[in-house]
Order: structure tokens, then C-alpha cells, then sequence
């Protein structure tokens, strides 16, 4: 060891005999029990190597004594998680949906599970609470797209809309003018005459009978004669003030030209079958459930 | 001569401390680092992970280019909460072929690692030219540009080539291609969709910005979001096999 026989005469303390230009460290070491705490954290990561895994040999590794894995400890833990939920969301699962909404304590589940599910997934284009935006319908209120009843919100929820899946709901809007079936000046008379169904103004020089003939023989066989919308196709109720892209007459014109075609994944494979029950009768019961 | 006099040798030769402190490092590198090329339970044996095809890569490009990975990590943990909220935790072999990985540990945004398949092409590109006008809470910036910007596709060849060189396994053909197959995996109306299709199984051919011409950034970008997750079939994952 280095020499400490040397005493600095001022502090009385051992220097440790490093000298510059005449200056001299005093010896100050760390505190014993500092030291101590030191090598026993050393000794203590041996007990570490032993019972978890640590040591890479040639073709595997130590997997220690407590045969500790993250990935086995999460499956533990989802499965402790299923236990929680329990019976309850077994149940869910297994009850048919117009029996879940008559049944106050699995309607309160649902709802929870469902709003939850609806935070994680849906709200990014539906919006929290399911208020909607251009493009992305607004699921409070009680126009539906796709039908509004319990059975009709889950098969939408489960294949989505153009999403791919082989069950998923396919009608889309057709391009009119782009595809050249309607010139621009029948889409204007066309696009007025929709604004007229659900009382909108019109525009000066708007002839309501060619609007009235050009719906009928463009539009009816989605829309309906009356304008009032096919859940079966798609074909939103256009009598209403509700309006998924927008009302005004260039929006309309917009829609009548190029066609529209919004996509809704499919979420069947994604979230599990209860899950989707949940989601379901929370939407339901947002407030425009049929 | 005490073990502190010898240690003296190091403290006195500036030389003599950094070769010491060398040494130690290798060994250390050499016990931790070494392991995980040899070691099978490394990454681990999955169904249906490809090399990233030439939009995808392109879109990747610029995901770095951009900085997503200073708010979005791709990475699910496997932890309870994460598992429920995003799917199916990240493997090892999810990013066998991500030069550099894109895991981060910084999470101002979602994770995105299960984001393909999630949100529509549509809803991609209204959110990122404006997040605003879907998620009004939203703090993401705006990306209008990338809609606008014609993606360059010029040295895409050479990404692949240099991916191979770190161990991608791109095929000569799909080098060849690259350009072509770029441009076809962005238009369904191209003639060459049938042997991009060839070249890479399974892999989505749309107008992912619904626009024509050529690619735009936009393309690339929505191409690279709409694929995170999904390569694996977890169908076939051996679970069991795999717990580590």
C-alpha cells in the first residue's frame, strides 16, 4: 500500500504521499461502511446469476433457479386478468346480445368494457364519445349507415366497411362524373334536388322536375325512391339534417362526382369475440340504437 | 508488494490505463454482446416476416427521416397493460429486419407496432397533413408536405442493396426491380403488380394516398404504417416454445 506514515502537521490527518508542486493529499478515504455496502452488492449479484437467468453458454443460457421469464410472467398475469373479469365476461361471450341489454348487471359490464375498448380503438376516427367528424360518422346520433340494430353495429364492427375481409360491407357510392355517367351540369340539378329533400335552399335556375327524374333514375335503387336511405347497401337516409361529408352544394357535387368509399377496418382477429359484444352494446347505447 | 503497489502501474501510465480499460470492455462486450448471434433463442422462429419491399422501405426512410421515433416507439412490452391496449407483445423476429430497430422507450405518442390495419389508408393521410382534424386533443405536427412531395425513388436499389450488406435477404430480382416495384405496389392499375406480387407474397397493393400519378411521400409512408405488425402469424407462433 501507499505510504502513509506521513502527517500533515496542520490537519494531523495521513497524507497519501501524491505531491504537487509541493501540495500534499491528505488521505481521506471512503467511509467503512460505505465500503462494506460496496462488496456485499457485489457478493449479492452472485445470488442474481444463480437464481435468474444470466449466463450465456454455448448453446443456451443459464436459466436460473427461479426459472423467471417475462414472457411466461405476462401470460400469468393476462390470465390472472381473465380471472378478474371472471365468470362475468364468460358470460358476456356466451349471452346472446338482445339478452345482454335486458340484463342490468351485464349491460353495466358491457358498457364499461365497451367504453374502454372504444377509448383504445374507435375514438381515433369516431371521436371520444363517438361524436364523429367529416368522413367518420357520428355514432350519438340515429341515422345508421349500416343499421342500427344490435345484431347489424356487430357484424359492421366485427368486418368493417371496404375492409378487405371477405364479410365485410361492400356498396360504395358511385363516381358520377368521374366515371361519366352524369355531366356536370346533371350533377349541380341532382346535387340541389338532394339538398331539397331534407329542406335545404336551392340554387337560382335549379329545375326541381329534371332533379326529381334524374335521382329517380340514378340514385333510387340505393337511396331509395324517397331518398330514404338502404342499410343494406350502405346508401345513407338523405332526407335528414345529418350529413357524413357535408351538405352544402359544393361538398355534394364533390360526392356525386368522385364517388365516396370510407373504410372501416375490420376488428374481428383483433379484439376477441366479448370484446366486440362490449363495443357493440356501448355503441347501441349511445343514444341512437334501434 | 501489496495488490494497491501494483495497481499503481495503471494510475501512473496513462498508456498502460487506456489498454486496461480496453481490455475490460471486450471481455464485457464479448459476454454480452457475442451471445446473441449464436444463440437460437435469440430471435426467435415465426411465420411470415419478409424483407420490407421498396415503398415499404422508402416510407420507413422517411418515418426516420421525419422523426416519428422521437414520440412513437414500436415496441409492445410484454406487460399486462400494453398487451391489452396494443395486441400481441413485439418479438425479437418482428424486427429481425429493421436497420437501425425503431423500439424507443420514449412514448409521447401511441406505440406503433401493431398499427397496420388499425385505421384506414384514408384516415392516415387526413391525420398526418393535419391531426387536428380527426383527434382534436391531438399534439402530433402536421406533415401536409409529404402528400404534395413525389417520392424519390431513384436510389431505392441502392437502400436494398445496402440492407442485404447487413444481412436482408433481397434477392438479385428484387433489386433489379426495385423502382418498378415501387411504383407498382402504390397503383393497382399498374401493369407490374403481378410479379411485385411474386416478388413479395402477401404484401398490400393500393393507392394508399388515393391520388394519382406517381408515389408520393404520402404513399410510402401510409404503405409502411399499414404493415407495422401484421407479418407475424401468431396462428402459428409456438408460444410455449418462446417463453423467455
Amino acid at each position: 500500500m501507499t505510504d502513509h506514515s506521513e502527517i500533515d502537521k496542520v490537519s494531523g490527518k495521513s497524507t497519501t504521499g501524491h505531491e504537487w508542486d509541493g501540495i500534499k493529499e491528505l488521505n481521506t478515504p471512503l467511509p467503512r461502511w460505505w465500503v462494506w455496502t460496496f462488496y456485499a452488492t457485489i457478493i449479492w449479484s452472485i445470488g442474481y446469476w444463480i437464481v435468474y437467468p444470466a449466463w450465456p453458454l454455448i448453446s443456451t443460457y443459464t436459466t436460473g433457479l427461479f426459472g423467471y421469464s417475462t414472457r411466461a410472467s405476462v401470460r400469468v398475469e393476462l390470465a390472472n386478468l381473465e380471472a378478474i373479469r371472471g365468470e362475468k365476461m364468460v358470460k358476456l361471450a356466451a349471452t346472446p346480445l338482445a339478452d345482454i341489454v335486458k340484463d342490468p348487471a351485464l349491460l353495466a359490464l358491457a358498457r364499461a368494457r365497451g367504453k374502454a375498448a372504444f377509448g383504445d380503438n374507435c375514438a381515433p376516427c369516431h371521436g371520444t364519445g363517438g361524436t364523429g367528424s367529416k368522413g367518420y360518422p357520428n355514432l350519438n346520433d340515429d341515422e345508421w349507415i349500416w343499421g342500427g340494430k344490435l345484431e347489424q353495429i356487430e357484424q359492421t364492427i366485427q368486418f368493417g366497411a371496404r375492409s378487405g375481409h371477405a364479410k365485410t360491407h361492400e356498396g360504395a357510392m358511385l363516381a358520377f362524373g368521374k366515371d361519366g355517367v352524369l355531366k356536370p351540369a346533371e350533377i349541380v340539378t341532382v346535387a340541389n334536388y338532394v339538398r331539397s329533400l331534407s329542406g335545404l335552399s336551392t340554387g337560382a335556375g335549379y329545375d326541381a322536375a329534371a332533379g326529381k327524374k334524374l335521382f329517380a333514375d340514378n340514385c333510387a335503387s340505393c337511396h331509395g325512391d324517397a331518398g330514404k336511405g338502404n342499410p343494406e347497401m350502405g346508401a345513407p337516409n338523405l332526407t335528414d339534417k345529418i350529413w357524413l361529408y357535408g351538405s352544402d352544394e359544393a361538398t355534394l357535387i364533390d360526392t356525386i362526382t368522385n364517388g365516396r368509399a370510407g373504410v372501416m377496418p375490420a376488428w374481428v382477429g383483433r379484439l376477441d369475440p366479448a370484446t366486440i359484444k362490449a363495443l357493440t352494446v356501448y355503441v347501441h347505447s349511445l343514444g341512437g340504437g334501434q | 508488494m501489496s495488490v494497491w503497489a501494483r495497481h499503481q502501474v495503471f494510475e501512473k501510465n496513462s498508456i498502460i490505463l487506456v489498454v486496461g480499460i480496453l481490455l475490460v470492455i471486450a471481455i464485457g462486450g464479448l459476454v454480452e454482446i457475442t451471445p446473441l448471434f449464436y444463440l437460437k433463442s435469440t430471435i426467435e422462429k415465426v411465420e411470415g416476416m419478409r424483407p420490407y419491399t421498396p415503398l415499404e422501405l422508402a416510407g420507413r426512410n422517411i418515418y426516420i427521416r421525419e422523426g416519428c421515433y422521437l414520440c412513437h416507439s414500436q415496441m409492445v412490452r410484454p406487460l399486462r397493460d400494453e398487451v391489452e391496449r396494443y395486441g400481441h407483445y413485439s418479438l425479437a423476429a418482428e424486427s429481425m429486419y429493421d436497420h437501425p430497430f425503431q423500439w424507443g422507450s420514449k412514448r409521447t405518442g401511441p406505440d406503433l407496432a401493431r398499427v397496420g390495419g388499425k385505421y384506414s389508408d384514408e384516415w392516415h393521410v387526413t391525420h398526418l397533413k393535419n391531426p387536428r382534424a380527426i383527434v382534436p386533443q391531438s399534439i402530433m405536427p402536421g406533415y401536409p408536405f409529404l402528400a404534395e412531395t413525389e417520392l424519390n425513388a431513384e436510389s431505392i436499389a441502392d437502400h436494398l442493396r445496402t440492407n442485404r450488406t447487413i444481412g436482408v435477404p433481397y434477392s438479385d430480382e428484387q433489386i433489379a426491380n426495385a423502382i418498378a416495384d415501387l411504383k407498382a405496389q402504390a397503383d393497382p392499375d399498374n401493369a407490374g403488380t403481378d410479379a411485385f406480387n411474386k416478388r413479395y407474397p402477401k404484401a398490400v397493393v393500393r393507392n394508399f394516398d388515393n391520388k394519382g400519378g406517381n408515389p408520393t411521400e404520402m404513399d410510402a409512408l401510409v404503405a409502411y404504417l399499414q404493415m407495422l405488425g401484421t407479418l407475424v402469424d401468431f396462428k402459428l407462433y409456438n408460444e410455449k416454445a418462446n417463453l423467455r
